[in-house]
């Protein structure tokens, strides 16, 4: 299921592409133009974020990156043969407990029992979610649900993560945890990420490159690399070049606005 | 009833205010949850009896029985409380068998109803034209058909209790979130697979607050098929005919009890099953 190549160059930056965007775009219905004219290359190994405006049409191009929501423009091209998607709500099924809520995909890629268990067993103690396997969701804070629903994407071994502000509902504490335990998570498994956030900081401590989108339709107004190295320590968020990045990524976005 | 229930509070209420916090509290929401329907009760029994003694001549004391008439003569003669407890009895055989068959029925056109749109506007009318025909106009067509006995008072059963059986699955099974549906499709589960393990639990809680609609509604559609179809065993609403027809105004209020009784049953037990089914799915949102 994994991707041999992937592991084999976990050590090297880069791995193989696993999702290009070629001039793309998307035309709802309706008429309205959510995204134009967006490309970008994302390789095994990457973390993308993209930060923009509310409504900027950042989560019509998850779906786009997903095939749920196909692009109208251009070209989508993925060899991701699935994704983890993660929302900003943990998605949980409320009567499931924490591992059956781990074992749903492998259950419905009609995994066996055991490998379902096995799965499970193994992305649980990836986000530290061990003695919790039989709690229901309700029992859990809004940071384990969180960890649940990221175990759960896991399970499948994704080469590509599509993360939709999965923790923009949380506290600042929590949230920074599990920023480090993502990244953490990015180390190990290596997988393509894109991950959707309105905060700059998170935006620059996680990624190794920034995309800034303007309102809509959301075009790319600026590409900016993050040239530090994984993984990184919470005090990065100190260094002078951390403030440069971010300053260069807050000052994109206003541009954006004009 | 209606003299002890002032002392009553003074001496509830009295009690709490010495006590330690946390038993005050306690106290506090007995009384709140308690007290109130305790005393609409005495002042209901206060009017009906300011009714029988006050307000009605004694020649004409039989509409309006002093709640103590009713109270022995309906439940503590051996005759009398036996007819009726065997009338509730079938009553609740012919709803219970309504509820399940309606449940069956219902619960299967909702699930036929939420798998595509057009299947929805196809049906739904019918669902809501089932609901809105008068069950007296459609009496003689149901005797034609099924007779006068266990059979038709069944099937008025499941006309009148069926409607938010379909309506409250309906709208369980659709109101899934997007998010869950796009996962699901993301791991190409099958339409069977989003409808068992997905659309289905979800709608659990709505199922339970459509059942608990119809088991109310199935006990007055037995009573009211008893009324029309009498053959067999015909329950409370034959009995609640003949203490009218004989003008026993006390036994009448007795049948009405239990009606009620019968009701209140229903509705609690599916309340009830439904809180131990999904208690640990939900917060509680009070």
């Amino acid at each position: 299921m994994t991707n041999p190549a992937g592991t084999a160059t976990a050590e090297t930056a880069v791995g193989a592409e696993v999702i290009a965007f070629r001039a793309a775009g998307k035309i709802f219905p309706d008429g309205t133009e959510a995204v134009r004219d967006v490309s970008f290359a994302l390789h095994r190994g990457e973390f993308l974020s993209v930060v923009g405006p509310s409504g900027c049409g950042k989560s019509t191009l998850l779906r786009m990156a997903s095939g749920l929501g196909p692009h109208t423009s251009g070209e989508v091209a993925s060899r991701a043969e699935n994704v983890g998607y993660v929302f900003q709500d943990a998605t949980l099924l409320p009567w499931r407990s924490v591992r059956k809520n781990v074992e749903l995909f492998a259950e419905l890629e009609g995994s066996s029992k055991h490998e379902r268990a096995r799965l499970a067993t193994e992305a649980i103690r990836l986000v530290g979610l061990e003695g919790f396997e039989n709690h229901y969701p309700k029992a859990l804070s809004g940071g384990m649900r969180m960890r649940t629903s990221v175990a759960r994407a896991l399970t499948t071994k994704p080469p590509l993560f599509l993360l939709d502000e999965p923790f923009g509902a949380l506290d600042e504490i929590t949230r920074g945890t599990l920023n480090e335990e993502l990244m953490r998570l990015f180390v190990s498994e290596r997988f393509a990420a894109i991950f959707i956030t309105h905060s700059i900081s998170e935006a620059v401590y996680l990624s190794s490159r920034v995309l800034v989108m303007s309102p809509r339709p959301g075009r790319i107004v600026a590409e900016i690399e993050v040239p530090f190295g994984y993984p990184r320590s919470p005090e990065l968020r100190y260094d002078p070049e951390f403030g440069r990045l971010s300053s260069a990524i807050s000052h994109a976005l206003r541009e954006g606005y004009e | 009833m209606s003299e002890v229930s002032g002392p009553q509070v003074e001496a509830l209420s009295g009690g709490g205010k010495i006590s330690s916090p946390t038993t005050r509290l306690r106290g506090g929401g007995l009384v709140r949850g308690v007290l109130p329907p305790l005393v609409a009760f005495g002042c209901f029994i206060g009017i009906a009896y300011l009714f029988s003694y006050v307000l009605l001549s004694p020649g004409r004391r039989f509409l309006m029985p002093p709640p103590h008439d009713v109270v022995s003569h309906s439940f503590f003669r051996g005759r009398n409380l036996h007819e009726q407890l065997g009338a509730m009895w079938d009553t609740a055989q012919v709803s219970i068998t309504g509820l399940v068959i309606a449940f069956l029925i219902g619960s299967t056109v909702a699930i036929v109803m939420s798998q595509a749109k057009w299947i929805e506007r196809a049906l739904y009318p019918y669902a809501v034209i089932v609901q809105v025909t008068p069950i007296l106009a459609i009496v003689p067509l149901i005797a034609l058909w099924f007779g006068y006995d266990f059979t038709a008072r069944v099937v008025v059963c499941v006309l009148i209790s069926i409607f938010p059986i379909i309506t409250n699955t309906l709208f369980g099974l659709l109101r899934v979130d997007a998010n869950l549906h796009d996962l699901f499709t993301l791991h190409r589960a099958s339409r069977l697979e989003r409808l068992v393990k997905l659309q289905l639990p979800h709608a659990v809680p709505d199922i339970f607050v459509g059942l608990r609609v119809a088991a109310g509604l199935s006990v007055i559609g037995a009573v009211v098929g008893e009324f029309f179809f009498g053959q067999g065993n015909p329950g409370l609403g034959n009995l609640l005919n003949l203490y009218r027809a004989h003008l026993q105004t006390d036994l009448l209020m007795g049948a009405l009890f239990w009606a009620c009784f019968l009701g209140i049953v229903s509705f609690w037990v599916t309340g009830f099953l439904a809180n131990r089914l999904t208690r640990n799915w939900y917060e509680e949102h009070r």
